[in-house]
């Protein structure tokens, strides 16, 4: 019995440049950065094509394995879990900057 | 990376998922080991300053935190003024300008965006007033000069809806806990002569310093990276005697006599006496002594608010601006 080999994605799904409206280095880079972290993506680049339009062109290439969009919604997951866990990191320090000043206080 | 005397070397951080596979070690994103690795140390805090330092971390997500803080975490200020009259001799457009950069202390979560199609109405406008008469009083000048705590808020709207189009179906007073306030009393905003007057309504919206600078909530925010100074081989004899002597502080001498070596004590916190070191690394005498790198993970970040919000709440909304822009995106794909 042969093993049923999974059909490569069409390259149309895997292969493609995104124009994301009304964002900047801000969220391009940041993206870019968790892209590349992920093994299943190939080629990830951005660019801002003239600094007073405000569109960022996003290219992912992935091996195959997943969509592009996938990935994409993949680096935007990440990004959240990342904001999440810096928002309560400070809130902890914060925290206990505050409660050592009024200890020291009182 | 090292800071060279002209050029930095191995700036860039690997952030690629599969560079190290031929070694058997996995790059790719992890958030467990993320959560275990990141950290935030407060150094200092108060009202309007914070800096913290910030551990393990990707350049472009500082940077994204940083630039949020700048231009995109919204406040409140004046945007538009209506004059009743003004026979000082700065002219409208000045005043309102110099108004415009006025920090209000208001919190501008409580307030909704105005479009140019919305009318001005108490959820998305602040109203001020400022009515100032300079006259003689003996030998005395009463408001020769206009500061900023004289404007007055009116929690009620507007005074002229007419003109303003500004109308309030209720009042403001208790929709904003603590009011509405200037961060400082004492900005000079004109000068007059007796019998001059100034009358206006100026209206608050919420905006971003994308828009224009007035609306940004930082006097700036930054970081830099945590320095390192390497000594290379030890430096005795004359060249410690040299280096003690040109870098105080920075450098130590231990022993005596021909025994004498410099010891770095340590490079953060001598940031004057490292930029001396950086000149030192052209002469290649001391380049084979010395290195000065920086901690490519390690974020000293400072936020200076301008006072309407408090820095560290500053940096939760930068983080969740972040998000949100993260749930847009997602929304849209």
């Amino acid at each position: 019995m042969t093993q049923e080999r999974k059909a490569p994605l069409p390259k149309s799904e895997t292969s493609l440049t995104y124009a994301i409206e009304d964002e900047d280095h801000t969220l391009g880079n940041s993206l870019r950065f968790l892209l590349n972290k992920n093994p299943h993506v190939d080629f990830v680049g951005y660019s801002i094509g003239h600094p007073s339009e405000h569109r960022v062109q996003f290219r992912i290439q992935t091996t195959g394995e997943i969509t592009a969009t996938e990935a994409l919604r993949q680096a935007c997951r990440d990004l959240k879990q990342i904001c999440a866990h810096m928002k309560q990191t400070m809130a902890e320090e914060v925290e206990r900057v505050k409660s050592g000043a009024a200890d020291m206080q009182s | 990376m090292i800071c060279g005397p002209d050029l930095s070397q191995h700036t860039s951080t690997v952030t690629s998922a599969n560079i190290y596979m031929g070694l058997g070690i996995d790059n790719s994103w992890s958030q467990e080991q993320f959560e275990e690795d990141f950290s935030i140390h407060i150094n200092s805090i108060d009202e309007h300053d914070i800096e913290f330092d910030m551990r393990h971390v990707d350049p472009s997500i500082a940077n994204a935190v940083r630039r949020i803080l700048i231009s995109e975490v919204p406040t409140m200020a004046i945007e538009h003024v209506f004059f009743v009259n003004n026979t000082s001799i700065i002219t409208e457009e000045v005043l309102a300008h110099r108004l415009g950069l006025v920090p209000i202390k208001v919190d501008p979560a409580l307030f909704e965006d105005k479009t140019n199609e919305c009318s001005p109405n108490e959820r998305n406008t602040v109203v001020l007033k400022l009515k100032v008469d300079c006259k003689r009083q003996g030998e005395e000048i009463i408001n020769e000069k206009v500061y900023s705590g004289q404007l007055q808020w009116l929690p009620e709207g507007s005074e002229m809806p007419e003109e303003t189009t500004c109308r309030f179906a209720r009042s403001q007073a208790g929709a904003i806990p603590g009011g509405v306030d200037l961060v400082h009393d004492n900005i000079l905003l004109a000068k007059m002569r007796p019998g001059q007057s100034i009358e206006l309504e100026a209206h608050c919206i919420k905006g971003v310093g994308s828009e224009h600078a007035k609306w940004s909530p930082v006097g700036t925010a930054w970081y830099r990276l945590h320095p390192e100074l390497e000594v290379l081989q030890a430096i005795t004899g004359l060249m410690a005697d040299e280096i003690v002597a040109l870098c105080p502080g920075l450098f130590v001498m231990e022993g005596s006599g021909e025994q004498r070596q410099a010891k770095v004590t340590s490079a953060r916190g001598n940031e004057m006496q490292l930029e001396k070191v950086r000149r030192l690394l052209s002469e290649e005498e001391w380049a084979k002594y010395l290195q000065l790198r920086k901690r490519k993970e390690h974020f000293i970040f400072t936020i200076q608010s301008t006072g309407a919000l408090a820095p560290e709440t500053l940096f939760m909304r930068a983080v969740d601006k972040l998000a949100d822009k993260c749930d847009t995106l997602l929304g849209r794909l």
